[in-house]
């Protein structure tokens, strides 16, 4: 509610920078972290493609991996994994501040909060592996 | 060690000054010596003019919140010798206006605290010669936020804050969640709208800063993540059940 006799001192506010994530690594690990999702969206479109191309036979499946083998694809989906292992790690991290998880009354520590996602991981990743590797 | 350092401190005075300045102040390098103690040292021997809030010297009121050296801190749990060799910055609270020197305009933070409804509320009140019991489980789910001292540097520490004034910030809405985790209290309906408002939880980001700065281990960070899923399940709740089957 606004007091129209009310005593309104004068003031400074000073403008926040546009670069003001730059310079403080907690900061710039935030934008970091948030940019990772556009990396993220990269590779689903890439699994897009990829299922497409298997959809349509062999030739089309190859030419795929053609254009996958290109240095600058090659390049890109270098930095992808990166950000992708970054988000996911970030991610993990943050589920125990997201989850007060409270057994016997008491609250379970970040560790073990975090801990069962890491091993599904782990697991689920394996899994692919073995599927992709077996020849 | 040596026995000076210089503290850089922001000036300014609303009715002289364009814009904020620094002057620089050298002051005894004492090991048991805060930052609060400096400037006190300061205002008392060689700037009386200098202005800025203190009160307990002791952590507990939360007056003395101002940036050292780029970071959000209570000035008298700040040792000059953890500091060394200087120089000290000394800005005021960043996101919020300066009045004068190191002080700044707490009212929209004040104004934002009163919205969360941070007291007990009861549908009933019991009468006066009974007891409200708390087992200490009870007691645990909420002490934590509970020792929020209201120093702000919370929302100097949160970008979002200082992007978005409209934010709600951290600890009003950790202080709102204190209440909603009380066994006691009964207002969390009268407390979802505000919080669940795109200014209140969903207006933050999740960048975490507040907790890291937090003297109090509050963990508001932990506290928004937290209301974001219980408004979730309200939300679900609201489309899902028949209306008026969830109280109210």
């Amino acid at each position: 509610m606004i007091n129209p006799t009310e005593y309104v001192p004068k003031s400074f506010r000073r403008r926040v920078s546009t670069f003001w994530w730059i310079g403080t690594w907690a900061y710039l690990k935030f934008i970091l972290r948030e940019a990772s999702s556009i990396f993220v969206a990269w590779i689903v479109v890439v699994m897009l493609l990829q299922i497409r191309a298997l959809k349509h036979g062999p030739a089309a499946y190859a030419a795929f991996e053609k254009w996958l083998a290109n240095p600058f694809i090659l390049a890109l989906n270098a930095i992808s994994f990166f950000f992708l292992v970054f988000h996911a790690v970030t991610w993990f991290n943050l589920a125990p501040k997201a989850m007060a998880v409270r057994m016997r009354g008491k609250r379970l520590p970040a560790a073990a909060v975090a801990a069962p996602n890491y091993v599904a991981w782990v697991m689920v990743s394996a899994v692919v592996a073995w599927i992709l590797l077996r020849g | 060690m040596a026995n000076r350092i210089t503290l850089q401190v922001q000036r300014y005075h609303p009715q002289r000054d364009q814009e904020p300045w620094f002057e620089s102040y050298e002051v005894p390098l004492r090991k048991e010596w805060v930052v609060l103690d400096a400037l006190n040292y300061i205002k008392d021997h060689v700037d009386g003019s200098l202005t800025f809030r203190w009160s307990c010297r002791m952590g507990v009121c939360g007056s003395c919140g101002m940036m050292v050296n780029g970071v959000p801190k209570l000035a008298c749990a700040t040792f000059l010798a953890d500091c060394a060799p200087g120089p000290i910055r000394v800005e005021p609270l960043k996101n919020f206006p300066v009045l004068r020197d190191v002080v700044v305009d707490t009212s929209d933070f004040l104004v934002k605290l009163g919205e969360a409804k941070p007291w007990i509320i009861r549908k009933t009140e019991k009468p006066l010669n009974e007891e409200y019991f708390q087992t200490p489980d009870q007691v645990d789910a909420y002490k934590q936020f509970s020792m929020c001292i209201n120093c702000m540097l919370c929302y100097a520490a949160c970008p979002v804050y200082g992007l978005d004034p409209l934010f709600m910030g951290p600890a009003a809405i950790a202080l709102a969640q204190r209440y909603n985790m009380d066994s006691r209290d009964e207002g969390a309906q009268q407390r979802l709208d505000i919080l669940s408002h795109s200014e209140g939880i969903w207006g933050c980001t999740f960048v975490g800063e507040c907790t890291q700065v937090c003297p109090k281990k509050v963990d508001p960070a932990g506290a928004i993540q937290q209301y974001k899923l219980t408004a979730s399940i309200e939300w679900v709740k609201s489309l899902v059940l028949p209306r008026g089957a969830s109280p109210r």
